[in-house]
């Protein structure tokens, strides 16, 4: 049987950082796949594919959040064999993916190790029927152990997390005085009258086993008996690289693009020009 | 009036839920319409889980179809799981569409496409989550219409008290028309309310109002005759026939969705209707005549889907897509457009000769030749004639090693268990033929391993098919049978371990023959198991046989029937049978024939291309077979760059 020819060479990897907002926070990162490689076709992107039977479009995938988690930072990084402007390809992605899948970064591969770059992320957890000064109360008992650990059933088993040393910083804020807003498309105005409600703020630091920020809400049950109401809506807001000293989360495309504008775009043998 | 959304209540349900994508919409190409700008609205449910009703073709059409309106729309809702059930009941949520979450209720028509009795369960749950009375007659003028249509609808007898009308036969103008009469009664300001509503449709001769008509029993429990009980309304009910598909280009912007669903593929009907004849398909009996789509409309269709949708994969549908009369063209046209692009081609192959594994080789051009499917549905060469499936076992052995010379390594073969006349030996038969086939790989291959997979399932007498006056082979017989096939595969020494064996016991087919062949008295029993808590019955899961019984015992005690009454008993050519006021244009003397021929082992051609044999569908229909070839050839597509 044929096998056809080798599939033709990369020459180019683009990174994209994407959302999952509002009502696509359900989406799986299985669903997101396959809505992703579909988007690529409808945009005719001209993706290197791997070779074999059934070749794939070569995408690789970092750190997913987790189903029902609203995401404004997630990453993924594809590999074209012809080039493409990073800027233009996002609007067309951000086109062909339906409101809520929104592409919003794209910056041309010049620095290796995206994953290495994602050392924490920041949450927001947002607490409806919880009263800021309770959330307050919690989270000081949080800050003030030493460690809190709790369970969670996972592939292998029960593990126990330390869900305080994962946690660089914790703050609180009121949900009813402007901060409400969540994550969603259609969130902006969501901010319900008249209900207390509690918006925590949180760094946590990635580490293996990962510690989500469900388990920072078992952690503050443990600790303070938190428990709210209804189902904590939680928003990934940014990952990327740690400043342990401030506490803050950086960009983690900064370096490419950092490249980018310091270096002309690097040749490599005979390819196709750059489509303006 | 606005309606307002159920999400924000339905959000706080849905973290505790699996697969909650389900239930949020926003699919590529779903269309939301102003409330308040459209004056009738539709809702239209596949009732099942949604990854089967999603990307069920029928319930996609009409969806367009209507939304394409101005002044229309249309949204959908499908069964959501116990899980989610029991979460809307607790906190008062109603049955939602997945587009905006409206509230069913809030509809002016809920259309629900019966593709099987299954769904019979499923639609009293929807009903009552929706807050809609579950019988017709508790209905108010606030309610929506409920309209049943796909091919259960052809006896909607059992559903009978809970649906307000049925439509039977292709929807796209019926639901255009429906939703004309029902634009008209409301500008009016609703005169004479739900009823003068209903009359207007059932007026018109194609839609199907139960309530309108009176059913007399004889007292031996058989029927005696079905009445119009109101002035103006037809003896019998029309069946709606479209014709030219190439004027009906639908869907051209199939729904993609985020979740996983079972059909994951560019769908193109390449034709509707089917004259192959085989006695036991109601699907072929119920579409005729045939109706091609032409060779450019099809080829126009993949592009602008493909555009639309980004699937890899396109599926070439109809009751028998190698019998288009222009098919190679159409396999070589798309294959040599697409190879470039990854795109896939499939179509679900079934018949068994040597030009299916042309086609085959074409479509899988550059792909893996993993498996091929036929469908010999009979074991025995005298069974196979009994259901008019016109193929000699030499045919399929010679189409194998065909096969298996153009590098395919594993069959897949259909059967059916329980057809009329048969016996153990037609069944055993089966065996033999996954023997020579594997024999024949081995012989053409030189290789031992090699793959074939018999899968068989119990078989339903439907209405408006030959078939109709059959008695079904009960759960025993039919258990038993399988039974003996099994061991009769699994103890052959040499080829034994190379067959699969794959069947389907004959519970489940004993409730679909019941709902099938059922009548009005069948309603109290589904309703009854819908109360057991009876859902989802076209899944293993969730399927309850007993309860089933168990709820037919209680329902029909002192009726005089039973189970066996509606399955197993063999109707007389004097019988009025329940469907008999809904018209597929079939004429029951020419289906009366066509069951003794099967009886006597004679077999009918197909008219495509022998002389009409008079079924009567296209005098009774005013329809035509409308097929070509028009000559036509596909084009390569003009490469368009983007960047
Ligand atoms: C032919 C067929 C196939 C063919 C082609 C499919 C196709 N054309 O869509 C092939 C082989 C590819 C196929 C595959 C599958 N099929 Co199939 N298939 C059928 C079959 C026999 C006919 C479907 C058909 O002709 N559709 C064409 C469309 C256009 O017609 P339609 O849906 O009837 O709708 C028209 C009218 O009926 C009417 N109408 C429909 N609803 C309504 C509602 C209202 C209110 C009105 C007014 C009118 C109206 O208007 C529509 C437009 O004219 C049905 C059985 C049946 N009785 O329907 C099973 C059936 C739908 N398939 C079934 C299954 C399980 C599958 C597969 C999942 C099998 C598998 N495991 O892979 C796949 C998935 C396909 C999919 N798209 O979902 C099941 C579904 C079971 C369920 N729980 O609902 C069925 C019911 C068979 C069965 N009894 O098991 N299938
Ligand atoms: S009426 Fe004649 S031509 Fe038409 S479908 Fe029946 S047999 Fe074929």
């Amino acid at each position: 049987m044929p096998e056809g020819p080798p599939p033709a060479p990369a020459v180019q990897r683009i990174r994209l950082r994407y959302t999952k907002r509002g009502r696509l926070r359900f989406t799986s990162h299985r669903d997101f796949q396959r809505a992703f490689e579909r988007a690529l076709r409808r945009s005719a992107v001209p993706m290197a594919y791997s070779a074999g039977f059934t070749p794939h479009p070569k995408v690789s995938y970092a750190n997913a959040a987790p189903t029902g988690v609203a995401s404004e930072a997630e990453y993924l990084e594809i590999a074209l064999t012809e080039e493409r402007d990073p800027e233009r390809l996002r609007a067309q992605l951000d086109a062909s993916l339906p409101p809520g899948l929104d592409v919003v970064d794209a910056v041309e591969v010049r620095t290796p190790n995206l994953a290495d770059r994602l050392q924490a992320s920041v949450w927001r957890i947002r607490l409806d029927g919880v009263s800021p000064e309770e959330a307050e109360r919690a989270a000081a008992a949080f800050l003030a152990a030493e460690s809190v650990e709790v369970e969670r059933l996972t592939k292998n088993g029960v593990r126990v997390f330390d869900t305080r040393g994962a946690v660089a910083s914790l703050e609180v804020s009121d949900g009813r005085s402007g901060d409400g807003a969540r994550g969603g498309a259609e969130g902006g105005a969501d901010v319900r009258p008249g209900r207390a409600c509690a918006i925590l703020r949180l760094v946590v630091r990635h580490a293996t086993p990962a510690v989500r920020p469900d388990d920072v809400l078992s952690g503050l049950r443990a600790t303070a008996d938190l428990a709210p109401p209804v189902p904590a809506e939680v928003t990934r807001l940014a990952q990327g690289p740690l400043d342990e000293e401030s506490g803050t989360v950086t960009d983690p495309l900064a370096a490419d693009r950092a490249a980018a504008s310091a270096v002309p775009p690097a040749t490599a043998g005979p390819r196709a020009t750059a489509t303006a | 009036m606005p309606v307002e959304s159920v999400f924000p209540r339905l959000e706080a349900l849905l973290p505790h839920v699996q697969k909650p994508i389900q239930y949020v919409g926003g699919e590529l190409n779903s269309t939301v319409k102003d409330w308040d700008a459209c004056d009738v609205r539709w809702a239209l449910m596949y009732p099942d889980a949604y990854e089967v009703g999603l990307p069920n073709q029928g319930v996609m059409i009409l969806y367009e179809v209507l939304n394409e309106r101005e002044g229309v729309l249309a949204e959908r809702t499908y069964s959501v799981w116990p899980d989610l059930e029991a979460l809307m009941r607790e906190h008062g949520v109603p049955q939602f569409t997945v587009d905006a979450h409206r509230p069913v209720k809030a509809f002016d028509v809920f259309g629900l496409s019966f593709s099987t009795e299954l769904g019979y369960t499923n639609m009293l749950a929807a009903l009552e989550l929706a807050g809609i009375p579950l019988e017709a007659k508790d209905r108010t003028v606030d309610d929506p219409i409920v309209v049943a249509g796909g091919h259960a609808a052809f006896n909607p007898e059992p559903i009978a008290d809970f649906l307000d009308c049925a439509v039977v036969g292709d929807g796209e103008q019926a639901v255009l028309d429906i939703t004309e009469i029902v634009r008209a009664w409301k500008a009016e300001g609703r005169p004479g309310g739900r009823d003068e509503l209903l009359l207007r449709l059932a007026r018109t001769g194609g839609v199907y109002v139960p309530r309108f008509y009176d059913v007399e029993y004889l007292p031996d429990g058989r029927i005696g005759r079905v009445v119009p009980n109101t002035p103006g309304v037809p003896w019998r009910v029309s069946k709606h026939t479209v014709m030219d598909l190439d004027e009906w280009p639908y869907p051209k912007q199939p729904l993609v969705p985020l979740a996983e669903t079972v059909h994951e593929r560019m769908s193109v009907e390449i034709f509707r209707g089917c004259t192959r004849g085989c006695r036991f398909c109601q699907a072929g009996m119920i579409t005729r005549p045939v109706r091609e789509r032409s060779i450019t409309g099809i080829g126009e269709m993949v592009e602008k889907g493909l555009k639309a949708t980004g699937f890899e994969e396109v599926g070439l549908l109809s009751l028998s897509s190698a019998d288009h009369t222009e098919i190679g063209d159409i396999a070589k046209g798309l294959a040599d457009r697409y190879t470039e692009d990854k795109v896939g081609l499939s179509l679900p192959s079934t018949r068994v000769d040597a030009f299916n594994i042309d086609l085959a080789n074409e479509l899988t051009r550059n792909g893996r030749r993993s498996g091929l499917t036929f469908a010999p549905e009979g074991g025995s060469e005298r069974i196979r004639k009994v259901i008019n499936k016109m193929v000699s076992e030499e045919d399929l052995i010679r189409t194998v090693a065909t096969a298996y010379g153009n590098g395919w390594r594993q069959v897949k073969l259909y059967f059916m268990c329980g057809l009329p006349t048969e016996t153990d030996e037609d069944v055993l038969q089966i065996a033999e033929m996954a023997k020579n086939v594997i024999a024949k790989g081995r012989e053409v291959t030189g290789q031992n391993d090699i793959r074939c997979t018999v899968s068989i399932g119990g078989f339903v007498p439907k209405p408006h098919t030959p078939f109709q006056w059959a008695p079904q082979l009960g759960v025993e017989e039919t258990d038993a049978r399988l039974a003996k096939l099994r061991d009769a595969i699994r103890s052959d020494r040499k080829y034994g371990k190379n067959i699969g064996f794959r069947y389907h016991d004959g519970k489940p087919g004993i409730v679909e023959g019941l709902l099938s062949r059922g009548d009005r008295r069948i309603g109290a029993v589904i309703r009854a198991v819908y109360e057991d808590g009876g859902r989802f019955d076209g899944w293993r899961e969730h399927f309850s046989y007993d309860r089933w019984m168990d709820c037919a015992d209680k329902a029909l005690a002192g009726s005089g029937v039973d189970v066996d009454w509606y399955t197993t008993r063999e109707r007389s050519y004097e019988e009025v049978l329940p469907w008999d006021h809904l018209d597929s244009g079939l004429d029951k003397d020419w289906l009366w024939e066509d069951w003794q021929d099967a009886l006597e082992e004679v077999e009918v051609d197909d008219c495509r291309w022998t002389p009409c044999f008079d079924c009567g569908v296209c005098p009774q229909m005013q329809t035509e077979i409308q097929i070509g070839p028009t000559g036509k050839k596909l084009l390569p597509l003009t490469v368009v760059n983007q960047g």
